[in-house]
């Protein structure tokens, strides 16, 4: 009798199991396709930051070169204030070398939530390269259309400890999988960043955004525009570009 | 008359010992309280005014909206043209622009990597112009504790906990890492020429000093800066005539389409320094008031006891055929000489503790320690003239009160049954 109502019980749940494990398994598709696009094994940008500041606004040039989720090197190219000045990320760890004091300083722990270069962009941002689908997990939330394109909205909660980041709400194109916006989180629910994602462009045979803008609510303004001028993925870059002794070149 | 009651009191220690030791003590606790929240009030509006607000403050409107933010890109621009015209409109005070920004300190090794960093706050002002009185102003000589101050540019000061923290020693270099007024990325190498101990906790934890060119320099802000702050000259703040020049400056700009417009606050106006001291003075006239009523509840009941006592003194003396009144006046008299006495014994009994807590002081800085306000880490007494006066208004109004309510008992005495009372 036991065993018969226990039978009973798993081919009542067994539908509903598997349409669960269905949906989580879409959503964790549509992410995959997401990293897809939005990460490569190599990337060379060249981007203009646009910072709107409250009397003026500042556009700062500068050229990064990443390999994989661990190494990235930045070189600014402009405005003068700012040429020269380099950024090296190996693993968690951050390096600024400055030219007009020939100094290297490391950055760590809350010194990387700190803003760069008064954008709304924290150092912490600027670090974070592992894909959606290695940190979070993933449901759909909703079907919308966001700027009449077709969107899953998307919710992403932390599987990884230490994300600068627990929640975050993503508006994704059906077509491109691409993310047109996302709302970040902090654990406690508050909305910490927004971040809009433009100019949606095939490069290869990939969907990007060409231009971002990141809004920390946290602050009054217009965001910070990051718009990227040239980029090309998986080409080769020598290992020397991911090592201190580029700082000081 | 009075030499005659002076013997009578020294003769007759029982009726004066018990109200000379409750006035006292009254008294000298009255004086001890005055001097010391006197000197705490005091201490904190010359931190403030010393530190942070000045006795009036000029910002640009924005400015002060977010001033916890301490945002310079909000910052006052064209300050040497709006002194001019200060110097020129208010006279009586002295104008010196200060910048506060924030940043990461950090201190190379051999190699000129990172040896140690930490966040800190930068305070810049006028070190080498030597008419702007800002190092008599704070005092930096005294509060040195280690090397010298800045002298040229290119040199900075840090609090001791601060240079401590960072493990540096005077001389060493030590670079600046934050963002201009606008924003940019900066990175400006000091030399460390000394340490300094502020005195308030808030400071002591993370603060460098720099002179402020350097600052305008290092963030952008030429001719800029983000507080001008105003001193009258005989240093000592007056909230009435703070009050005046800053309604009298906001009045010019009330109208003004100017976003940066500047505005003028008062050292009370900031820091919720007018709510807080107004309470504590509210708080130590409650406290001296109800001394006052409690004392005179003793020094009445210790009246009744000394009347029952001297209830036949009183009946010969009426008997013998003196007023009412005079009994009752000389008795008043006599209240007036012992309370005489109480207020001197108990106002240099106030006046010693106070010293002792002048030089001494009560270290406050473990409880301190996180505070986000100014505020000394030792709290401390100050003797100021009306010490030497103030425990007299306690000390004889209780007595006089309450003997005045202990003698109404002499009117209700009647002189057709005295002999009986007295079986004479």
């Amino acid at each position: 009798m036991q065993k018969q109502l226990i039978i009973l019980l798993i081919s009542i749940q067994f539908p509903f199991l598997l349409s669960s494990q269905q949906i989580d398994q879409k959503a964790f598709n549509i992410i995959e396709k997401i990293d897809k696009n939005m990460f490569s094994k190599t990337q060379i940008v060249t981007s203009e930051m646009i910072v709107y500041g409250k009397r003026k606004k500042r556009v700062i040039r500068s050229k990064g070169y990443s390999m994989g989720k661990e190494n990235n090197f930045t070189e600014y190219l402009s405005p003068e204030r700012e040429k020269g000045t380099k950024m090296l990320k190996l693993d968690d760890r951050l390096w600024i070398y400055s030219p007009a004091t020939d100094r290297t300083i490391q950055l760590s722990g809350h010194l990387l939530r700190q803003s760069v270069m008064g954008s709304d962009l924290s150092y912490e941002d600027m670090m974070e390269e592992r894909k959606l689908s290695e940190i979070y997990t993933a449901k759909i939330v909703q079907e919308d259309s966001f700027n009449n394109t077709p969107v899953w909205i998307m919710e992403l909660v932390s599987k990884v400890e230490g994300l600068a980041y627990y929640k975050r709400t993503l508006w994704i194109d059906k077509n491109k999988y691409v993310p047109l916006k996302e709302n970040l989180y902090a654990k406690s629910g508050t909305l910490l960043k927004t971040t809009t994602f433009t100019e949606i462009k095939k490069i290869d045979a990939r969907w990007y955004p060409m231009k971002i803008n990141y809004k920390d609510m946290l602050k009054d303004g217009k965001g910070t525009d990051f718009v990227i001028l040239d980029i090309s993925f998986d080409s080769n870059i020598p290992k020397e570009f991911f090592s201190k002794n580029i700082l000081k070149k | 008359m009075i030499k005659f009651i002076i013997k009578g009191i020294l003769r007759d220690k029982s009726k004066s010992l018990i109200p000379i030791a409750v006035i006292s003590v009254g008294v000298m606790v009255t004086v001890m309280m005055s001097g010391f929240l006197n000197g705490i009030f005091s201490d904190v509006i010359n931190q403030n005014a010393k530190l942070d607000t000045g006795h009036v403050k000029i910002m640009t409107k924005p400015y002060s909206e977010n001033k916890e933010q301490l945002p310079n890109d909000l910052a006052l621009l064209e300050i040497n043209e709006l002194i001019d015209s200060l110097n020129y409109n208010y006279p009586d005070l002295i104008w010196t622009p200060r910048i506060k920004f924030g940043g990461i300190m950090d201190v190379p090794d051999a190699l000129g990597n990172t040896k140690s960093q930490g966040p800190g706050m930068g305070l810049a002002m006028s070190l080498q112009n030597k008419e702007s009185g800002e190092l008599q102003r704070l005092q930096l000589n005294k509060s040195l504790k280690k090397g010298r101050l800045p002298e040229r540019s290119g040199e900075v000061i840090l609090s001791d906990d601060y240079a401590t923290k960072l493990n540096i020693s005077t001389g060493e270099k030590i670079t600046f890492f934050g963002t201009t007024m606008e924003g940019s990325m900066v990175f400006q190498s000091f030399e460390m020429t000394g340490t300094v101990k502020f005195g308030s906790p808030l400071m002591d934890k993370g603060t460098f000093i720099i002179d402020i060119i350097d600052a305008q320099n290092m963030l952008d802000m030429e001719n800029g800066t983000g507080e001008l702050l105003g001193y009258f000259k005989d240093e000592r703040y007056d909230d009435q005539k703070a009050l005046v020049v800053s309604e009298n400056f906001n009045a010019k700009f009330q109208e003004s389409e100017d976003e940066y417009a500047p505005v003028m606050v008062t050292l009370k106006d900031q820091n919720g320094l007018r709510e807080s001291l107004d309470m504590g003075d509210a708080f130590s006239g409650i406290f001296i008031f109800i001394f006052i009523l409690a004392m005179s509840l003793v020094l009445w009941n210790t009246g009744l006891i000394g009347g029952l006592r001297r209830y036949n003194e009183f009946g010969i003396r009426l008997a013998l055929g003196e007023s009412k009144n005079n009994v009752f006046k000389l008795l008043l008299i006599e209240a007036s000489v012992i309370g005489s006495i109480g207020s001197i014994i108990g106002t240099i009994l106030g006046l010693i503790f106070c010293y002792y807590l002048q030089e001494v002081g009560i270290d406050i800085s473990d409880d301190t320690a996180n505070s986000t306000i100014i505020m000394p880490s030792v709290m401390r007494a100050y003797i100021t003239p009306n010490l030497f006066f103030i425990g007299f208004i306690p000390g004889l109004f209780s007595m006089l009160f309450g003997t005045a309510l202990a003698g109404r008992g002499i009117y209700k005495r009647e002189t057709a049954r005295l002999f009986k009372e007295l079986e004479v």
